[in-house]
């Protein structure tokens, strides 16, 4: 093919995130029990399972919200692999602010409601240190212009905007200091079809362009199908399947998948 | 280039009485670089589940499909996520995609998914359209708003973007008018002369006549049934 210019990424072996023997109790009741998985650089991973599984509070702890009663999770930091879990509460701070991010469900728990969307996306900057206003400014505005928010609404609040350019603005916030890994809870959810189907097509180019990981938790099989190379199956705070996605939505192997995926209105 | 050896499968439906399907045994096949082998046999015998287990998303029972140098029947999600990304292609008879993302953009997107830069994705892209018959005043629309035929012929393009020495064909030219039919069969022609190993199913016989050379009848791979 001499006439495409190909310029692939080397592959590497070193997972960026190694999750071992993750466990987190509510007293005898079990939210997650012994999960184990490693991600690897440009990978997207897939949680699903129906409420109560305990994917939002193994994503929790994965984010470090919440601390696990048992296991590991080490991530690949610039100084070399770091047990999060164990790691000072300073350190885990700094890494949420620059390596990390978290896109909620509800845009309204991953914003600043008071502020002006240009603020929301500059603060994140200046937590890293940025001091130049018109530098942040037009970091802003581009970024909201990769969300496909129009310049001329960098003054108003959040407020002003709708369901879907909310959570536009919240990935906006989450991606401007250039994250290796993000976590997101249901971030299609509550949001129209016709305006989840936007903010997937912008997701898919978002984790192409900037080589970015990413662990998203849904019920939605549609949008993971969509998203996930890979998926993880949770029932009861056990992973019960994982495997590549489309072998686990078109062969699942699993009583509870199989029953998860034939549930599944046609459309 | 594709070699299956003693493959087996069976479906363990669980939430029906935990019954066990034995949908294939002893499945043995080979593609050469250069060669277009077809699947036959009549509907329900396996020729779809054969594809999806040399594609990946049906797991095997048993039994080996080397792609290249991978088996995948033993590999994992990430080393089949590389295989399907530079060495196997797959053009499937349903369109999947984000709605609303361009026509031009779903067909550039395993070339911009390798890296290859957003203007020469596009051109190759535009190109293979072009050729497939589909208006330019469509490229910058969703293609889940269009025809059938249409979608394949998308499907299509998309399969063929980058050049992939392995390819798996489930009924390319279905639904397709005579002149499609043809553009498409020149395009299988012209990824077996570049060393393409293709393993297709072709309902329509003259297609299969013409581009196949050799078929593989999958009645010979269902399970023998104990009395």
């Amino acid at each position: 093919m001499g006439m495409l210019n190909l310029n692939l990424t080397a592959e590497t072996d070193q997972p960026l995130l190694s999750v071992q023997g993750l466990t987190k109790r509510y007293g005898a009741r079990i939210g997650c029990a012994d999960v184990s998985f490693d991600l690897f650089p440009g990978e997207v991973l897939g949680i699903v399972g129906e409420s109560g599984s305990g994917k939002s509070t193994l994503l929790s702890c994965l984010a470090g919200h919440m601390p696990p009663d048992q296991g590991s999770v080490i991530f690949q930091t610039a100084q070399g692999p770091r047990d999060t879990v164990t790691m000072a509460e300073a350190d885990r701070r700094r890494m949420a602010r620059t390596d990390w991010a978290f896109v909620h469900q509800n845009p309204r728990d991953g914003l600043r409601m008071g502020v002006s969307a240009g603020g929301n996306v500059g603060e994140r900057l200046m937590a890293i240190g940025a001091r130049h206003y018109g530098d942040i400014r037009d970091k802003a505005i581009d970024w909201l212009g990769r969300v496909e928010i129009a310049a001329d609404r960098i003054d108003d609040r959040p407020r002003a905007f709708s369901g879907g350019m909310q959570q536009r603005l919240q990935i906006a916030r989450n991606l401007v200091t250039g994250p290796r890994l993000v976590f997101m809870d249901e971030p299609t959810g509550g949001l129209d079809v016709s305006v989840q189907a936007r903010l997937l097509d912008l997701l898919r180019g978002l984790v192409r362009d900037m080589g970015l990981s990413a662990i998203i938790v849904t019920h939605d099989l549609a949008v993971v199908r969509l998203l996930a190379d890979r998926l993880m199956v949770m029932k009861s705070g056990h992973v019960v399947e994982q495997g590549l996605t489309d072998q686990v939505l078109d062969d699942p192997q699993h009583a509870y998948t199989q029953l998860l995926v034939s549930s599944v209105l046609q459309v | 280039m594709i070699e299956i050896r003693d493959l087996a499968k069976s479906f363990t439906l669980h939430n029906q009485g935990a019954a066990v399907l034995p949908v294939m045994a002893n499945a043995n096949l080979h593609v050469r670089p250069g060669e277009c082998v077809g699947l036959i046999g009549a509907s329900g015998a396996g020729k779809s589940t054969l594809m999806r287990m040399v594609w990946g998303n049906y797991l095997a029972a048993s039994g080996m499909i080397r792609v290249g140098t991978l088996d995948v029947a033993q590999a994992a999600p990430r080393q089949i996520i590389q295989l399907r990304r530079k060495t196997l292609g797959y053009v499937s008879q349903f369109l999947r995609v984000v709605p609303r993302v361009p026509t031009i953009e779903v067909v550039a997107e395993p070339l911009l998914n390798l890296g290859v830069p957003a203007d020469q994705a596009r051109d190759r892209a535009a190109s293979l359209l072009t050729r497939l018959n589909i208006p330019e005043r469509l490229w910058n629309l969703s293609p889940t708003t269009f025809s059938g035929g249409e979608q394949q012929r998308v499907n299509i393009a998309r399969g063929f973007a980058y050049p992939y020495p392995a390819l798996l064909l489930d009924e390319p030219t279905a639904s397709l008018d005579a002149v499609n039919g043809a553009v498409v069969l020149d395009l299988i022609a012209e990824a077996k002369a570049r060393g393409a190993a293709i393993l297709g199913i072709f309902h329509d016989e003259a297609a299969r006549a013409q581009v196949c050379d050799r078929v593989v009848d999958v009645r010979d791979f269902t399970p023998k049934v104990a009395a």
